[in-house]
């Protein structure tokens, strides 16, 4: 770049042509301090992922895979809290993907952002993303587990929890890939005489779906990870039952973690870090999918 | 639309020329597209519903002077007593030191990926810095209870007493970290917006890259970066999982950051693991915090948004 060039030779000569050893010092004082804020993060995960592992390494085995949760933390596994999961995804992929999409095509596509109507609905997603989790599992209890849905502790009132939970980041993400599809594209297919949805669905919606699978990704991961609202929600923590359907009782991968995590024996906290493994490991694999999928078509030729 | 009227003319004359056939399946799919739209809408409408009843139930046994006045907090005990104050000041200490972390070491980090990394180093730090965002919170709670906390009783030095093992500090801090890429990649977004011409037009009157970023990039992407930081304060106070594990649970009036607190978010979260019978008092008491924790959130978050959109007015 030609402007690290020009910014070399600012420090080491002033107007008289002298080096300033001063503001070199702090010219390497200032960017030492900047790398290092960079490295805390990365330091921080590094340090996260070897404790967890070292931790956990003793229980590391098929028998937490297959073993139920038990009182005697020897037997005890995660094979409902595993499933338990896979129930919640299944919910949440069915039912977040079609209506974060749809509100993103709206927004993109047909909205027109001078309304008050779609400026509120804006406003409104905006908000619904910074929103803390436990607050949506407050809502899921008092709306979908009790009171006007009445589903109870089940699969389907934690699923549909997480789903509105995450809607607002399908929803960006969405509307971020539509954006990025470029105009040329629609006007070409209305040139040829396709309507609107016919251009929306078979022009703009294929070349966006690199992008909005990035964000559903994202999305899920999310929905994957999250504790609070599920336990707002009485996820029961003691199911030694796979899930049978979506009115079943449910356990889930996170809330499992975090009732071992809060018994005193310690050989609950070594559960809980060979948990967390396995959690990790399937949220790190979703995570560089989405990278994958974003590094092979964000520079496409169009 | 022209596309219909074109190809109707030459057969059809029976419709006013200009007028396009109704085409009733597309405007079908446009409703039910508003209507995922509007679900939004609706879901913000069901939060407030679904806090409004139980709050003002709530409210009608305990006076919101004894609520927002008193510094006990013992909703379950006999007699109970429900000042909200030890819970507030909870959130405040552990927010507070998450802000001590991700505020500088965010802005920081910010800094170096918009003005000092090169290309290579920006697509290789990005993504790990979105694997840190990606962590779930229940694995920073068993890292700061595990790890950060006995770290800190091993390495305190500050006072005489050592940290108790539940504290807000570990809480705090492990939040900031968690907290830390969201400063970043918002605050790099605002300074990669800043214009070339303003670095360049620095560099030419001679400044070195410290006064570029420092006196030139930040203060132009100030109101954004403030955004971010807005939006961690946001974070911190709706952060749930790691005050939960680490903080402690005791709902205790005090600033000292190694003695353990309880914040709103861990009342909750506290109070709804077991079966709470609906309509009992510690039912309400869910709801009396959760809409105080809606308001305040709500409140910083419409804050962070106007200023992200003053920003984005500047530059588009």
């Amino acid at each position: 770049m030609s402007t690290t060039s020009a910014s070399r030779y600012a420090i080491t000569k002033d107007a008289a042509g002298k080096e300033r050893a001063g503001d070199r010092l702090k010219a390497r004082v200032f960017q030492a301090l900047l790398f290092f804020s960079l490295a805390l993060g990365i330091i921080t995960l590094a340090v996260l992922l070897i404790q967890v592992l070292m931790e956990g390494w003793p229980r590391l085995n098929m028998d937490l895979l297959t073993n139920f949760p038990s009182r005697r933390p020897a037997n005890a596994g995660a094979q409902s809290a595993i499933f338990g999961t896979l129930w919640l995804m299944g919910i949440v992929i069915a039912t977040s993907l079609p209506l974060g999409f749809g509100a993103a095509i709206y927004l993109e596509e047909y909205a027109d952002p001078k309304r008050w109507y779609n400026r509120l609905i804006e406003l409104n997603i905006q908000n619904l993303a910074a929103v803390p989790s436990i607050v949506y599992g407050i809502l899921g209890l008092a709306f979908l587990a009790r009171g006007p849905f009445g589903l109870g502790r089940t699969l389907l009132a934690g699923g549909l929890t997480l789903t509105l939970l995450v809607l607002p980041i399908v929803i960006i993400a969405g509307r971020e890939a539509i954006r990025a599809v470029p105009n040329s594209i629609r006007q070409a297919s209305f040139a040829l005489g396709a309507t609107k949805w016919q251009t929306v669905s078979r022009q703009v919606l294929p070349a966006a779906i690199p992008g909005m699978a990035t964000g559903a990704i994202l999305g899920l991961s999310r929905a994957i990870g999250e504790t609070a609202p599920l336990i707002l929600l009485g996820a029961l923590t003691f199911v030694t039952f796979n899930p049978d359907g979506l009115t079943s009782q449910f356990t889930a991968l996170p809330i499992q973690i975090f009732n071992w995590i809060s018994r005193p024996q310690a050989e609950f906290k070594v559960l809980a870090a060979a948990a967390i493994v396995v959690l990790l490991v399937v949220l790190l694999a979703m995570n560089s999918v989405a990278i994958w999928l974003r590094n092979r078509y964000y520079n496409r030729p169009w | 639309m022209q596309v219909a009227q074109s190809k109707a003319i030459p057969r059809e004359p029976t419709r006013p020329l200009g007028v396009a056939r109704p085409r009733w399946g597309e405007r079908a799919i446009v409703a039910v597209l508003f209507l995922c739209g509007l679900l939004s809408v609706a879901t913000t409408i069901a939060i407030v519903l679904s806090l409004l009843q139980p709050v003002l139930d709530f409210f009608a046994e305990v006076s919101p002077g004894e609520f927002f006045g008193s510094r006990d907090w013992a909703p379950l005990f006999n007699p109970p007593s429900f000042g909200v104050l030890p819970l507030l000041v909870g959130t405040l200490v552990t927010t507070f030191w998450a802000l001590v972390i991700c505020i500088p070491f965010g802005l920081g980090a910010a800094i170096y990926l918009s003005e000092y990394a090169s290309d290579r180093v920006r697509r290789r730090v990005k993504p790990i810095l979105e694997v840190l965002a990606g962590i779930p919170t229940v694995v920073y709670g068993f890292f700061a209870l595990t790890f950060v906390s006995p770290l800190l009783q091993d390495v305190w030095f500050f006072s005489d007493r050592k940290p108790d093992l539940f504290n807000a500090l570990a809480a705090g801090l492990v939040m900031g970290v968690m907290i830390l890429p969201t400063v970043a990649s918002l605050s790099e977004d605002a300074m990669s917006a800043v214009p070339q011409g303003l670095r360049a037009g620095a560099f030419a009157l001679g400044s070195t890259k410290l006064q570029v970023s420092t006196r030139v990039v930040v203060p132009a992407a100030i109101s954004g970066i403030v955004a971010s930081f807005v939006l961690a304060i946001s974070r911190g106070v709706g952060e749930t999982m790691i005050v939960l594990i680490a903080a402690g649970n005791n709902p205790n009036f005090t600033f000292d950051p190694t003695q353990p607190v309880q914040t709103m978010t861990a009342f909750i979260g506290a109070t709804g693991i077991g079966d709470v019978p609906q309509g009992s008092i510690g039912y309400k008491t869910i709801f009396a915090v959760g809409a105080t924790l809606f308001a305040i959130t709500l409140f910083i978050n419409v804050v962070a948004i106007r200023l992200v959109r003053r920003f984005r007015e500047v530059y588009e």
